[in-house]
């Protein structure tokens, strides 16, 4: 593929100059307030990750807090009340706020230069994903200032927590505020998912991608089915506290255990979902300090899928106390030890490409060595913590505290840090110092190994989690007080990192480029780097291009590759095919807008307004949301080309539009219905569950019986088929059917809503009374939003046939909708098995 | 034998079995001790249940390693696979796929063995 010696109109500069100027107006930022109408991932990346850091520096707080409260015995510091609330936000804000944020942050900033495009390909789903992040962390953070904050523990434990009297607001605020983030990490998945599969550089097959796209990858697949249960169980949870439904109520018929499924089905991935992507960027600094590419790559890849998957088959291992029978412990305690496996694999791989280098130590390794030095340590705990017995012993002790900050801050924090220093002369131009960086990391290093690893023994010596104070004379003193004293001296680690990335450095020079000779895309970044990603997407034929591909950076800055120009004026970048990334699309992606902002902004009033139960107001807020977002759909998506095509360079041309399977549109559709069935998947396991522990459920003669679920299904699967006949009619260029069998299915689909929440209405289930209709409720209210969600979406259809924005040739929308419809079609039949049939099989 | 056609799908082969197995290993297991509402109610059925879904899992497993280990052309280049050419992706993804068939096994087999010395639902 060496065809870039003769690209003859590149050899003028004056031209080149002209195109780099064109590229630059089309890729600025807005001037004054309007620089907030970002969209560019370098710049929501950046915000993002100060934003997360602000957050871990808030928590840090809290910690400090914590310990000081910890460091003598009978302390009154706290009282119990502000105490409980500082560890829960503590544990929360660490982990919604800045481990999980952190890695979106870190990938929207760095992943495009990394692949060699221009941009992810939907940056404001970026926007809004960030805009969700800052509004639902402020409000979540701001609680504790009124004395509001969540006060039961980071995993909110019912029957406590939805006791309205004895929780207050804050578990709503807990519930509420998170369920808002999540919406922020489904949306960074796909982003992630669709930029790493479809928006990789011609020739980068997938043999040849970065280790931290693979493990990005995965984690972005983790998330769409770790997040959703939670959700799942958010909405569970939300529906006891506001509605008095009793799904955790064992009165009533409840079950407090549900949550903590729910809860670790989400809770235990999640750990890998952090611990993943920072031991990515291990993999990305070991090969350019050891100067040699990464031993066992595929090694990596088998690791990174591997710890995947195996990391679900965990979540029983937090619930070994709860009395479930032993072979059940029994499975999850195997596959805890299973993921030790792919775990050490990659270990083995970093310190085997160390060995066989030439290591050039500098601060980003020596934050790699704290790394793999601390983290082994919370690995071989885990190990011990999996054994049910031992776990028995350990259970809620402040052992657990000390093995999951191991885990978490060998594993994820150490790895951030060493991912600053390294890719800090990437966002900013300039170096940190070495000076700064060696005291502060030996202050962390030291301050975090003297405050945690006494914690192994204070809890063997048997000192619980969360208790506010301790008597004297049980032997916990001097441990708890050493812990004191080496949480402070991290803390001033921290200040000093702090200080060395805020300080004024506008005297400095800039760095040079590619300062730590690297061999990976993300280096031909500019001191400072420019907006415009990469001045001309390149070619691939190596893992290290910058090592192996001889005059590369020269080539690439020239413009002798793809895309080199922006003749149009539009924001453009490249999308190739899946496995050996041959150029399929030239990708136009939508400017910066308020929109985004506004969009977010008010579907963060939604869950707001509805902590404080103030219902009108989050349904207007609901309302503008819905109209922000169908307006930014309206005019940033499936926008029809002036022209069909385009030549994008080297003889190429490519086409501006595509729909169906290849366009990334779709995919983005699959992959939120993919978490959408997550979602849905864990309210049938609910019901199903409830089946397990009651001999009544479902109840002889089951309401809503078969009949109005049988008509409600049967119109809703009418209107699939009509959508899908739909789809094929406007291909056919007949416009005029597909409005009115659009139209036609919208009725259908209405029909169908109404027709399920008719059945347990008009059958007199009050969901409040017990645990079987208020399942069945939520079954049949889960249709129904979908249904009106179904309904929008053929509308919407049927607006852009007659705007003319949606023709038989540009039909990306309807190809969205009738997959969309799949996922809806699904959903009903489910849906009618489980409340219609199901009680006439038991 | 030929190589067949790639997939990235492929890839996951493996793990997929090992989760299916995972799962309804666990909820055979749960769903009985749950419903039998016997804490020293024997498991008989359910280690035969398990052991039966273990030989297929491991056979499944073993069938997609065969399949991988052809794609990756019986080991007759050693990785690292790192060439730009449709040969190494295939010879990348047999490898990464047969790795991952071999965790897979040896996973499946963990999860399995509980129901060889548990008897019972306490």
């Amino acid at each position: 593929m060496n065809n870039t010696a003769h690209a003859s109109p590149q050899d003028d500069p004056a031209h080149r100059r002209a195109q780099a100027e064109r590229l630059k107006q089309v890729w600025a930022s807005g001037k004054g307030f309007r620089y907030w109408s970002a969209v560019n991932n370098s710049e929501i990346g950046v915000w993002y990750t100060v934003t997360a850091f602000a957050f871990f520096l808030f928590a840090g707080v809290l910690a400090l807090l914590i310990r000081t409260q910890l460091a003598v015995p009978e302390n009154d510091f706290l009282s119990a009340e502000v105490y409980n609330q500082v560890f829960t936000l503590h544990g929360t804000v660490m982990m919604f706020l800045f481990a999980i944020p952190i890695f979106e942050a870190v990938s929207i900033l760095i992943l495009p230069e990394m692949l060699g495009a221009r941009d992810l390909p939907f940056p404001r789903l970026s926007a809004f994903g960030y805009w969700s992040f800052l509004l639902g962390g402020v409000f979540v953070c701001g609680s504790i200032f009124f004395g509001a904050a969540p006060s039961g523990g980071w995993f909110m434990y019912p029957p406590l927590t939805t006791d309205v009297e004895q929780s207050g607001i804050g578990a709503d605020i807990w519930m509420l505020g998170l369920s808002f983030i999540e919406v922020a990490s489904i949306a960074a998945a796909v982003e992630i998912i669709i930029g790493i599969l479809k928006c990789r550089p011609p020739g980068m097959r997938i043999n040849l991608m970065p280790l931290y796209s693979w493990y990005l990858l995965v984690v972005a697949a983790m998330i769409l089915f770790a997040f959703p249960p939670l959700i799942a169980g958010d909405i569970l949870f939300e529906m006891e506290r506001l509605l008095d439904w009793p799904f955790f109520d064992p009165a009533r018929g409840g079950d407090p255990i549900l949550w903590q499924h729910l809860f670790w089905i989400f809770g235990h991935p999640e750990v890998y979902i952090i611990f993943l992507p920072a031991i990515a960027l291990v993999a990305m600094i070991v090969p350019t300090f050891a100067r040699r590419p990464i031993v066992g790559y595929t090694w990596i890849v088998l690791a990174a899928v591997g710890t995947g998957f195996l990391s679900f088959g965990l979540w029983v291992h937090h619930m070994f106390a709860t009395g479930l029978p032993a072979i059940s412990l029994g499975f999850f305690s195997a596959a805890s030890e299973a993921v030790a496996i792919p775990t050490g694999v990659q270990i083995f791989c970093f310190l085997a490409t160390l060995l066989a280098g030439r290591v050039i130590y500098c601060v980003p390794m020596l934050y790699v060595s704290g790394t793999l030095a601390i983290f082994v340590i919370g690995g071989l705990t885990g190990v011990m913590v999996a054994l049910a017995p031992f776990d028995w012993q350990a259970h809620d002790s402040y052992f657990i505290v000390a093995h999951l900050h191991y885990v978490l801050i060998g594993g994820a924090l150490f790895p951030i840090f060493a991912g600053v220093y390294y890719f800090f002369p990437f966002v900013r131009g300039r170096k940190l110092s070495d000076k700064l960086g060696k005291l502060a990391f030996w202050l962390m290093f030291v301050g975090f190994n003297v405050s945690f690893f006494p914690m192994h023994f204070t809890g063997l010596l048997g000192m619980p989690r969360r208790v506010v104070t301790y008597p004297q004379r049980l032997g916990w003193e001097w441990l708890n007080l050493i812990s004191t004293v080496g949480a402070f001296m991290f803390a001033i680690g921290v200040l000093v990192f702090v200080w060395d990335v805020l300080r004024p450095r506008r005297r400095e020079p800039y760095a040079q480029r590619n300062p730590w000779n690297a061999g990976t895309l993300e280096w031909l970044t500019e001191m400072p780097g420019a907006d415009w990603g990469v001045r001309s997407i390149p070619i691939v034929e190596s893992r290290y291009p910058l090592w192996d591909q001889p005059d590369f950076v020269k080539n690439v800055d020239e413009g002798r590759f793809y895309l080199p120009d922006a003749e149009e004026g539009k924001r453009e970048t490249m999308v190739t095919s899946v496995l050996d990334a041959t150029p399929i699309q030239c990708l136009r992606v939508p400017g910066n807008t308020f929109i985004t902002m506004a969009a977010a902004f008010l579907t963060g009033g939604v869950f707001i307004f509805t902590t404080f139960h103030w219902y009108l107001a989050a349904l207007v807020s609901g309302v503008f949301a819905l109209g922000a977002i169908v307006k930014w759909l309206w005019d940033g998506t499936a926008m029809v080309p002036e022209k069909p095509d385009k030549d994008v360079g080297l003889g190429l041309t490519l086409p501006l539009y595509v729909s169906g399977p290849k366009s990334v549109g779709w995919w983005a559709m699959f992959i939120t219905m993919i978490g959408d069935m997550t979602a849905f998947a864990s309210v049938v396991f609910a019901y199903f569950f409830y089946w397990t522990i009651h001999d009544d459920f479902p109840p002889p003669d089951a309401a809503p019986g078969v009949t109005l679920p049988l008509i409600a299904s049967a119109l809703l699967m009418t209107s699939w088929g009509v959508t899908q006949m739909a789809r094929r009619w406007n291909r056919a260029g007949n416009a005029k059917a597909f409005r009115l069998a659009l139209i036609a299915g919208a009725v259908l689909t209405a029909g169908g809503g109404a027709g399920y929440i008719w059945g347990p209405l008009t059958s007199g289930m009050v969901a409040a009374k017990s645990v079987y209709p208020a399942t069945v409720w939520v079954l049949v209210i889960w249709v129904a939003s979908h249904a009106a969600l179904g309904i929008i979406m053929q509308l919407y259809c049927v607006a852009g046939s007659w705007a003319g924005k949606l023709t038989n040739e540009y039909d990306i929308d309807i190809w969205n909708v009738s997959l969309y419809w799949h996922f809806m079609a699904i959903t009903t039949v489910v849906t009618f098995a489980v409340i219609a049939l199901f009680p006439l099989v038991t | 034998m030929p190589a067949s056609r790639d997939s990235l799908w492929f890839l996951i082969a493996g793990p997929t079995v090992w989760a299916t197995h995972f799962l309804l290993s666990y909820v055979v297991g749960a769903v009985y001790c749950a419903k039998s509402g016997d804490i020293d109610a024997n498991l008989g059925t359910v280690r035969l249940t398990v052991a039966i879904i273990t030989v297929i899992a491991l056979g499944l497993i073993v069938h997609a390693g065969l399949h991988a280990y052809r794609n990756w052309g019986f080991g007759a280049e050693d990785p690292p696979h790192d060439d730009d050419t449709r040969t190494d992706r295939r010879r990348f993804l047999g490898y990464a796929t047969m790795l991952l068939c071999g965790l897979s096994f040896v996973a499946t087999f963990y999860v399995a063995l509980p129901a060889l010395i548990i008897t019972s639902c306490r």
